[in-house]
C-alpha cells in the first residue's frame, strides 16, 4: 500500500487529541456561502472539516442534512460549481478539506477528473458512504492514489473486528467511527452500547487514527468521544445552527465553543 | 431487432452481484452486515428442503398458484396473434409482488428477523408485504410516498386492515424512490433485527438475484402451461411491464437463454419520453448508482437523480433492476415506452375485450401489443401482472 501524504497526514503526526472536525453542505443556506463557512470554521479554530457535496437522495443522512442537501442543490449547487469556489481557497485556509457526498455525482463528473480537481484545488481526502471499500479497491484506488487523495472509510457497531482490521490496513488518513447503527441526526446522547463499541474498537489498537461521528452534537457528547478516540465530527447540530444563527463569523465561533470549550 | 446472444451464463449474476456492467452492492457501511449476511446466507436457505416445501406450499394454497395460463381469444383477433395473459392477477392479493413477499417472508425468518420493512409505489407489494406479515406473525412497516397514499388509497386502507404500519415520505417526489430511500433509512436505523423486503429487483446484491428467483416461478409455470396448450414451450414473445422490473424479471426468467424467445419490456413514458414528465428508464437514463446498485438511471447531468412521472405508481420510479440495464444494454430485451394515454386506452380495451381490468402498470404491457408489429403465427404471453381494482378512481375519471 502507499501511504499517501497530505495534510491529513500532516495534522495526524501532530495532533492526536481532541481533534474537531465540522460538516457543512457547500452551497447552503445560499449558494455562495461555501467560502463563508469555511473561513468562519477556520477562524474558530477547527482542525479540519468536510464539505457536503449536496445529492438528491442522500439516504444515510436525516433530515436535517436531507433538507440542507435540498436548498444547496435549488441553489444550483454541483461540483463543478463546488471545485470554482474552492479554486483559490489555499491562499487563506490551510486546514485539511475532505469532500463528503454519494458516488452518483461523482461517478457523472468521472472519477478521474474528480480525483484531478481535488488535487488541483487542494481537497485532500473525501468520504463517500455509499462506495463501499471492496468496489473502491477493486476499481478506483488506482485512480485516487494517482493524485494523492484520500477515501476515508466507515465503520459501524456491526462491523465485524476482521473487517475492521481489514478497513484499517487498507486505509490512510484515519477511520471515520459511525457512533450508532443510524443515519445522520437521529440519535441524541451517548448509549451504553455505544461506550461498549468504542471501548471494543479503542481495544484493537487500530494503526489509523479514529474519528467519531454521528450523534455528537455538544460539548458532552464530544468530550465522551474523546474518551474513546482522537476526536470527533459534528454535522446536523452544525447545519441547525446556521439554519438558526446565521453564518456570520461570531456565529460559528460560538457554535464552535459549544462544542470544544 | 437482431440479438447477439452471450454464452448461457451471461444472465446470471456473478459473485460480486454483477449482470454485465450492472448491479453490484453501493451501500454504506452502516447495511453492510446485514446485506452481506443476506448474500452468505440467501442460496443455501433457498436451497433447503423445508424451505422448498414451505415455499411451495404456501404459493399452491395461499397464493393460489399455478396461476392460469389464458388464451384471449378477441384480444387475439384484435391484435392479430395468439395472445395469452398469464393470470398473476388471480394472484391472493391481486398482484405478482406476494410471490417474492412469500419467498422473504421465510427468508427472513430463517435468519431470525422480527420486524418487517418495506417501501411501495403502487400499494401491491405493502399490501403483499402486509399480508405475509400477518400470517406470519411479524410487525411490518411499509412507507409509502404521500403522492401515492393519495392515488392508491384502497391499498392503504388494506395495509392497514392488515395490521401495517403505514408512514408517508414526504421528501422529493413523494412517490416510490423516496419510499424507498426512507425504507433503507429505517434499515440502517435498525440493522439487527429488522428484514428490509424490497419489492421489485432492484437494491444491493444480492436482492435482484433473490427476488428474480422468487418471481421466476411465473416462466416456470408458463412453460409447463404452453407445452399444454400449443405443444411448445416457448412462445415467440413475453411481454411485461417494467417498474423495477420484478414481474417482467420473473416472466423472462426461464426464457433469458432461450434466444428463440424475443423478450418485451414496456416502461411508463408518463406524458412523453420528450415531456419531461416521463419514467421511460432506458429512453432517458445513463448509467449511475441508485438504491444500492449500478443501474440506468434517470439523472441530470450532475447525477442528481431525476423525478419520474407516471400514471401509474407501481412505474413512477427513476431507475431500473441490473438485470434489465443489462437485458437492454446487450440487446437480449427490447424495451417499449408506452404513454399515460397508450396504458389506459390499453386498460380500458381489456375490461371490455376480455371482461378483465388490469392494473394501470399492466395496462403499459398491453399496450406494446399495439407497436409491436405481430403476425398470424406469432404466440405471444403477456404476464397480467396485476389487477385494475386499486386503480378505479384513476380509470373512472376517463370513463
Ligand atoms: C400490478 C403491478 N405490476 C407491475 C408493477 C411494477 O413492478 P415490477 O416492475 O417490479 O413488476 C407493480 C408495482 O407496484 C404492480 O403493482
Amino acid at each position: 500500500m502507499t501511504l499517501t501524504q497530505n495534510r491529513i497526514t500532516d495534522l495526524f503526526a501532530q495532533k492526536s487529541e481532541r481533534l474537531l472536525s465540522v460538516y457543512f453542505t457547500a452551497g447552503y443556506p445560499q449558494l455562495t456561502d461555501t467560502r463563508t463557512v469555511l473561513r468562519g470554521l477556520q477562524q474558530a479554530g477547527v482542525d479540519f472539516v468536510e464539505i457536503g457535496m449536496p445529492y438528491s437522495d442522500p439516504v444515510a443522512d436525516g433530515e436535517t442534512i436531507q433538507q440542507s442537501n435540498g436548498v444547496a442543490l435549488e441553489n444550483g449547487m454541483n461540483l463543478k460549481t463546488l471545485f470554482e469556489q474552492l479554486a483559490d481557497c489555499r491562499t487563506e485556509i490551510s486546514m485539511p478539506i475532505l469532500l463528503m457526498g454519494y458516488i452518483n455525482p461523482v461517478l457523472q463528473f468521472g472519477v478521474e477528473a474528480f480525483c484531478q480537481k481535488c488535487q488541483e484545488v487542494g481537497v485532500d481526502g473525501v468520504i463517500v458512504p455509499d462506495l463501499p471499500f471492496d468496489l473502491f479497491v477493486d476499481e478506483y484506488k488506482t485512480i485516487f492514489d494517482r493524485y494523492g487523495i484520500l477515501n476515508i472509510f466507515m465503520i459501524a457497531p456491526q462491523t465485524s473486528d476482521a473487517r475492521i482490521r481489514f478497513i484499517d490496513e487498507v486505509s490512510d488518513g484515519f477511520i471515520y467511527m459511525v457512533s450508532s447503527a443510524s443515519i445522520t441526526g437521529s440519535v441524541s446522547g451517548i448509549s451504553d452500547t455505544m461506550l461498549a463499541y468504542f471501548e471494543r474498537v479503542r481495544a484493537m489498537n487500530l494503526r489509523n487514527p479514529r474519528l467519531i461521528g454521528f450523534g455528537i452534537n455538544n460539548q458532552e457528547t464530544f468530550e465522551t468521544a474523546c474518551q474513546f478516540a482522537n476526536g470527533a465530527f459534528v454535522g446536523t447540530a452544525f447545519i441547525r445552527h446556521l439554519q438558526e444563527k446565521g453564518t456570520s463569523a461570531g456565529s460559528i465561533q460560538s457554535f464552535v465553543n459549544s462544542i470544544r470549550a | 431487432m437482431q440479438t447477439t446472444l452471450e454464452p448461457q451464463t451471461s444472465f446470471e449474476v456473478t459473485n460480486k452481484g454483477f449482470y454485465g456492467h450492472f448491479g453490484g452492492a453501493f451501500i454504506p457501511e452502516m447495511l453492510y452486515p446485514n446485506v452481506e449476511e443476506l448474500r452468505q446466507n440467501y442460496l443455501a436457505i433457498i436451497a433447503e428442503p423445508s424451505f422448498q416445501a414451505e415455499f411451495q406450499n404456501l404459493l399452491t394454497d395461499y397464493v393460489g398458484r399455478p396461476t392460469p395460463l389464458f388464451l384471449a381469444k378477441r384480444l387475439s383477433a384484435q391484435v392479430g396473434a395468439t395472445i395469452y395473459l398469464k393470470r398473476e392477477d388471480l394472484c391472493h392479493t391481486g398482484a405478482h409482488k406476494i410471490n417474492n413477499t412469500i419467498g422473504q417472508i421465510l427468508v427472513a425468518q430463517r435468519l431470525g428477523k422480527k420486524r418487517i420493512v418495506a417501501e411501495t409505489g403502487a400499494g401491491q407489494h405493502g399490501v403483499a408485504t402486509a399480508t405475509v406479515c400477518a400470517l406470519m406473525g411479524l410487525e411490518c412497516i411499509i412507507y409509502m410516498g404521500s403522492v401515492d397514499i393519495e392515488r392508491q388509497k384502497p391499498n392503504v386502507d388494506r395495509m392497514r386492515m392488515l395490521g401495517a404500519e403505514v408512514r408517508p415520505a414526504r421528501s422529493g417526489s413523494q412517490t416510490l424512490k423516496d419510499a424507498t430511500n426512507e425504507a433503507m433509512r429505517h434499515w440502517i436505523n435498525n440493522p439487527v433485527d429488522t428484514h428490509y423486503i424490497i419489492g421489485s429487483v432492484v437494491g444491493p446484491h444480492p436482492y435482484p438475484d433473490m427476488v428474480a428467483r422468487f418471481q421466476a416461478v411465473i416462466s416456470l409455470e408458463t412453460r409447463k402451461q404452453l407445452l399444454e396448450k400449443e405443444g411448445r414451450e416457448n412462445p415467440d414473445y413475453v411481454v411485461a411491464c417494467v417498474g423495477g422490473g420484478s414481474n417482467a424479471a420473473g416472466a423472462f426468467y426461464h426464457y433469458l437463454n432461450e434466444p428463440s424467445v424475443r423478450l418485451i419490456a414496456a416502461e411508463a413514458a408518463g406524458h412523453g419520453v420528450e415531456s419531461g414528465h416521463s419514467a421511460a428508464t432506458t429512453a432517458l437514463g445513463k448509467p449511475g448508482v441508485l438504491h444500492g446498485s449500478r443501474t440506468i438511471l434517470m439523472q441530470t447531468e450532475d447525477g442528481q437523480v431525476t423525478e419520474p412521472y407516471s400514471i401509474s405508481a407501481g412505474l413512477d420510479y427513476p431507475g431500473i433492476g441490473p438485470l434489465h440495464a443489462h437485458l437492454f444494454d446487450s440487446g437480449r430485451g427490447e424495451f417499449y415506452s408506452i404513454t399515460d394515454d397508450d396504458a389506459l386506452k390499453a386498460g380500458f380495451n381489456l375490461s371490455k375485450q376480455e371482461g378483465i381490468i388490469p392494473a394501470l402498470e399492466t395496462a403499459h404491457a398491453l399496450a406494446a401489443l399495439n407497436y409491436m408489429s405481430l403476425t398470424e403465427s406469432d404466440v405471444v404471453v403477456v404476464c397480467l401482472s396485476g389487477r385494475g381494482d386499486k386503480d378505479l378512481s384513476t380509470y373512472t375519471k376517463y370513463l
